[in-house]
């Protein structure tokens, strides 16, 4: 261990520029659009303008007779050759789940379904058709509201019978983790301190860069899909299992993807549907979604009412968190779907050592764009409830925030700490990462600037949010999904080739969309194997080349297919020494491994390791009873969840008079373990940032009452730009995971996760004084400016829109062809 | 994200311009620096079988020195305006506007004159345009006619220009030594102010001895505030005053309602942004 490690000072933790970018930037790769094969056709998607309708006929005649069109197909055209969305995580073994056809044939259950695919020559071809298809629909009321439609007044599928689709529950006392937390609110009650809130956590759209693609060319042996996904093999097994093709004739490729979210982490029913036309036309298809259609029907994220009661001593101490939510799951339980929540299940109790705590979840099916993963998946949800309960609890104390936090999170000392949640955190301190955001962010004198502004009355007041998170990622460990009931386990894959140059190929089952993990693992293999950085290609997103993996999301792809890139390593390095023992003529023992390069110890004598793969390569000499190959591979199964941590401090300023925020200062310190490459944590961290940030003041995903998405362009859904952001001040402090070697944490997701209560917090905090305790998401101005003029701010302002674009011509029509 | 298909036409001159629209009537859409139009036809949410793009007649782009006014070409970008040395002289409300205008690519592509044929009521140049009193040319088949800015926005995306004519010419009277500013409220800074107040004044001696202020999205036009303008006339440029006279910003607007605020809390927003747009544009 001693030379590996002299060896990782070289690789790890140098802040390498990405390898990937050049191509990435100038965009001289291959994007899913990009591929144009001979003969290819083009679709598009006809969809639903209704949030809930029988469809009563569809005419397709003219689209059929337009200019160029090959084919206009419906589902009961292509019948049971669309196959199905899967739901993979069915969280009870009751939950109701609606079956989910690509295409439906008699009812569609939100507005962005696709009813009728077009296939022509081109792709304006097929979309001036697509305009020509008539649909006939019946309206059905539509169950919109997530608390109206868990009372199953409307019914979005009426053939369930009810929209709720599945209860999960966790009970400490129950899981014998933690005591009784009904028990523990009664006693606070009587001589202690209860907090009731209750939090929206609205409706966001992932709005990943590139939009969704998929192109299918069934005239090889094999079926070839290359599409716009964080997950090839996942949909590869979706396909295979839900179309009857034998999983071993298709081969899925996700070739560089711009960017996911979690917004790709989903079988799509455009890729089924491209599949299925692809087959019963045997010509290549190909279907990139306009970003309006994208907005519309790529799956939505968050969306959970959150009724939340923490119970606690006199003093702070806390005593007890329950947790009932509410998520809304749209029109159908996606692949991911109800687990959402779930995995926000055991995030609630946070750092912090609660006795006692229950959560319940109950999913809810409406007539809206279906819901799954979204950049940090449940546990977002969960840090913002539980930071902002902080925060008023706090205030209910009348104590500074921190104090609060600190009375009640683990101590350093304390690790390994088994949760009141049931997980083992292995490592943590978040003394050390509060001490350093602190020092950066100068709290003390901020707080004194917002005595001075609450004192003269300035009406611009400065606020301080704090959120101390962690987070579980790294998913997951494959029996712990199997007791959740999820459908498939949670390891990863890696195999490393030796070339006869010298140079390496390393194939990970991880399929990166923008992370960096060519960069980063060529780092670690470096390291690891002593050849240049530059010496190392690493391949990924192809099941043909990468044949095993569960790819990209949950923070998973360092903790977990950066485990398994280090064992299939090793194992390389071991062969090698049997090798260069052999050719030395010396006793494996003696050998020492530095640089790239056995030696023998105490002598000149030594060979390097592309020597080695050359000798290898040739085998004209090697160990009786070795295989001719140093190649290796490993699949790993993490033995618990990743625990990245941090204190994130927020400094905002709100304009009583306008009620609008801005943002002043923002400083975090993340304990994300060993950095490999420094430049891509802070450019994840930085993004992720901005993401969260964005759910507190800018980003909903706005329906009408007609079930409209009235947020359905960037005109209305509000992203924000380097504009609308700050420097942000970024540091780390290390304290290694226990449970990889590289001692590595999760990054994807901790700035998303983590910053969102931070700015809410700091909202409030800027207004409490006003007799403020919550603002609901985004803190529009308009909101804040009506909770400090008193009028309730959690409510949705009426009136639809203003339109920007003329509307008032050709193409409107409701019924006809109304693609996106 | 594809058209329905139109046929390009690129005239060179005025009359070639006017020719094309004579002939094709309602099916024509006029193009100028495209930065609506194209997204409303790649939206499909209009399908015109001819469009005619400006983007050749080199007649219409420029500003120009006419003696007590500018006059600015219907096809100068807004870039240009921003850039232009008489414009930052004799109508530096309108530089100040422009400046806040999008972004930097729509300023490149998008026109002054195009901005305000589309009138959308949330654009940034229809209130500074109003405001300082701009006389609109029009060309036709029987020639020219000048529209005063009073007449120019008639409703929601709609103006004075009639089918088969074109804005040439955009004349504003020089304004000289006024101070000016445009107050923008956003919550992203890409998006449409959700809303601005355009305000040029004339400071004599501590006092405002005249006021232009136009106001940008609080209703199915830009508005003048003349209410505004009338109080602080002989008002000293004092916070006191400038709030009082502030306060008549929202009178006879009718605001929308939609995501971003609703009609009471743009009222409100009216008279803030007034405020402090005049004692901006007052040094105050």
């Amino acid at each position: 261990m001693t030379a590996v490690q002299e060896q990782a000072a070289s690789e790890i933790g140098r802040d390498r520029r990405r390898k990937e970018d050049m191509r990435l930037i100038t965009g001289r790769t291959r994007w899913t659009d990009n591929i144009t094969l001979p003969g290819m056709l083009h679709l598009a998607m006809v969809r639903s303008p209704f949030a809930h309708a029988t469809i009563t006929s569809i005419d397709t005649s003219e689209a059929k007779d337009a200019t160029n069109v090959v084919a206009v197909l419906t589902g009961a055209d292509l019948g049971e050759a669309q196959g199905a969305c899967i739901n993979a995580w069915a969280i009870t073994e009751d939950q109701v789940t609606p079956p989910h056809l690509p295409m439906p044939t008699d009812r569609v259950a939100f507005a962005g379904e696709i009813v009728a695919v077009v296939v022509a020559r081109s792709a304006a071809e097929a979309r001036d058709a697509a305009e020509l298809v008539d649909v006939e629909y019946d309206d059905l009321p539509a169950a919109l509201d997530l608390k109206e439609a868990a009372e199953d007044t409307v019914l979005a599928h009426p053939d369930l019978g009810t929209n709720k689709s599945a209860f999960w529950k966790f009970d400490s006392a129950e899981a014998g983790t933690g005591g009784d937390v009904d028990a523990a609110i009664e006693k606070a009650r009587g001589d202690g301190i209860v907090i009731e809130r209750e939090y929206r956590q609205q409706r966001l759209i992932p709005a990943f860069m590139e939009p969704r693609s998929v192109v299918v060319d069934p005239t090889g042996e094999q079926i070839t899909v290359w599409s716009a996904t964080q997950i090839p093999h996942i949909l590869r097994f979706a396909l295979a299992a839900t179309t009857g093709v034998p999983e071993s004739k298709i081969r899925v490729i996700a070739p560089d993807v711009g960017g996911g979210f979690g917004g790709k982490l989903q079988q799509t029913p455009e890729e089924m549907i491209a599949f299925a036309v692809g087959r019963r036309l045997g010509k290549p298809v190909k279907y990139t979604e306009t970003r309006s259609e994208s907005l519309l029907s790529a799956h939505h994220g968050r969306d959970q009412w959150q009724k939340l009661t923490l119970c606690a001593e006199k003093d702070g101490t806390v005593t007890g968190l329950k947790v009932d939510l509410l998520a809304d799951l749209g029109a159908y339980v996606s692949l991911v779907g109800g687990g959402v929540p779930v995995l926000g299940a055991f995030m609630f109790n946070a750092i912090y050592k609660f006795p006692a705590y229950q959560f319940n979840c109950q999913t809810v099916l409406t007539n809206k764009t279906w819901t799954d993963a979204y950049r940090g998946a449940g546990r977002p949800e969960a840090t913002f409830a539980i930071e902002r309960l902080m925060d008023e609890l706090a205030a209910e104390l009348g104590e500074d925030p921190l104090e609060v936090r600190r009375r009640n999170w683990i101590t350093h000392e304390e690790f390994p700490f088994t949760t009141v949640a049931g997980l083992e955190y292995d490592s943590g301190n978040y003394e050390l990462a509060t001490d350093r955001a602190m020092e950066m962010f100068g709290y003390d004198e901020l707080r004194a600037e917002q005595q001075r502004r609450r004192d003269a009355g300035d009406p611009v007041q400065l606020g301080i949010g704090v959120s101390t998170f962690t987070e579980m990622c790294g998913l997951a460990p494959s029996r712990v999904l199997g007791q959740l009931n999820y459908g498939a386990g949670g390891w990863e894959h890696a195999s490393v080739r030796m070339l006869a140059t010298g140079k390496v190929e390393v194939v990970t089952g991880a399929s990166a969309h923008g992370q960096g993990h060519e960069t980063a693992f060529s780092q670690i293999v470096a390291d690891r194997l002593g050849v240049p950085f530059e010496d190392v290609e690493v391949l990924h997103g192809d099941t043909q080349s990468s044949h095993k993996g569960l790819d990209t999301y949950g923070s998973r792809s360092l903790v977990v297919g950066g485990e398994a890139l280090v064992r299939a390593t090793d194992k390389v390095v071991e062969k090698a020494k049997q090798l260069a023992a052999h050719l030395l003529e010396a006793s494996a023992e003696d050998l020492e491994f530095a640089g790239g390069r056995f030696g023998v110890k105490g002598t000149d004598a030594g060979i390097t390791m592309p020597e080695l793969a050359s000798a290898m390569f040739a085998a004209h000499d090697y160990p009786e009873g070795m295989e001719p190959s140093l190649d290796a591979e490993a699949t790993y199964d993490p033995i618990n969840f990743n625990y990245p941590h941090g204190t994130h401090l927020c400094a905002v300023e709100v304009d009583t008079e306008t009620g609008q925020v801005q943002l002043r200062k923002y400083a975090c310190c993340d304990d994300i373990g060993t950095i490999i490459n420094p430049l891509i944590v802070a450019g994840q961290v930085h993004g992720g940032l901005v993401q969260g940030i964005a759910q507190a003041l800018w980003e909903e995903a706005v329906y009408d009452e007609s079930g409209t998405l009235v947020s359905g362009s960037f005109t209305d859904y509000l992203l924000p730009t380097a504009a609308d952001t700050i420097s942000f001040d970024v540091d780390h402090t290390t304290t290694p995971s226990l449970t990889n070697t590289l001692g590595t944490k999760g990054v994807g997701e901790a700035g998303t996760i983590a910053s969102t209560p931070a700015v809410v917090n700091a909202v409030v905090d800027a207004v409490r004084h006003l007799g403020i305790d919550d603002i609901t998401m985004p803190c529009t101005p308009e909101r804040v400016w009506k909770a400090i003029q008193g009028v309730a701010a959690g409510g949705t302002t009426e009136g639809a829109s203003m339109p920007h674009f003329d509307g008032d011509e050709a193409g409107t029509h409701s019924t006809e062809g109304a693609g996106a | 994200m594809i058209p329905a298909a139109f046929d390009y036409l690129a005239p060179t001159s005025v009359d070639e311009a006017l020719a094309a629209l004579a002939e094709h009537g309602d099916d024509a859409k006029v193009l100028a620096g495209g930065q609506s139009l194209l997204p409303v036809l790649r939206l499909r949410l209009n399908a015109p079988e001819v469009v005619v793009d400006l983007g050749r007649i080199e007649s219409l782009r420029g500003v120009r020195d006419d003696g007590d006014a500018l006059v600015i070409g219907a096809m100068t970008k807004h870039a240009d305006v921003l850039t232009d040395p008489l414009v930052a002289e004799h109508a530096a409300l309108l530089a100040r506007a422009t400046h806040h205008l999008a972004d930097a690519q729509v300023r490149h592509r998008g026109t002054f004159g195009g901005a305000l044929a589309h009138a959308d009521p949330a654009g940034d140049v229809g209130a500074p345009a109003l405001a300082l009193g701009a006389e609109f040319t029009i060309a036709g088949s029987g020639g020219t006619r000048s529209v005063a800015a009073d007449d120019f926005f008639v409703d929601l995306f709609e103006t004075a220009i009639a089918d088969g004519e074109l804005l040439t010419e955009i004349r504003i009277p020089k304004y000289t030594g006024w101070g000016a500013h445009y107050e923008k409220f956003v919550r992203v800074a890409h998006q449409w102010p959700i809303v601005a107040v355009a305000a040029a004044v004339r400071v004599e001696g501590g006092t405002i001895a005249e006021a232009r202020v136009g106001l940008t999205n609080m209703g199915s036009t830009p508005l003048r505030a003349r209410a505004v303008e009338a109080a602080l006339q002989g008002q000293p440029a004092t916070d006191e005053a400038v709030r009082a006279a502030a306060a008549h910003a929202a009178e006879g607007a009718n605001p929308p309602s939609d995501l971003n605020g609703d009609a009471d809390y743009r009222n409100h927003l009216a008279t803030v942004l007034t405020r402090r747009a005049v004692l901006a544009a007052a040094g105050a």
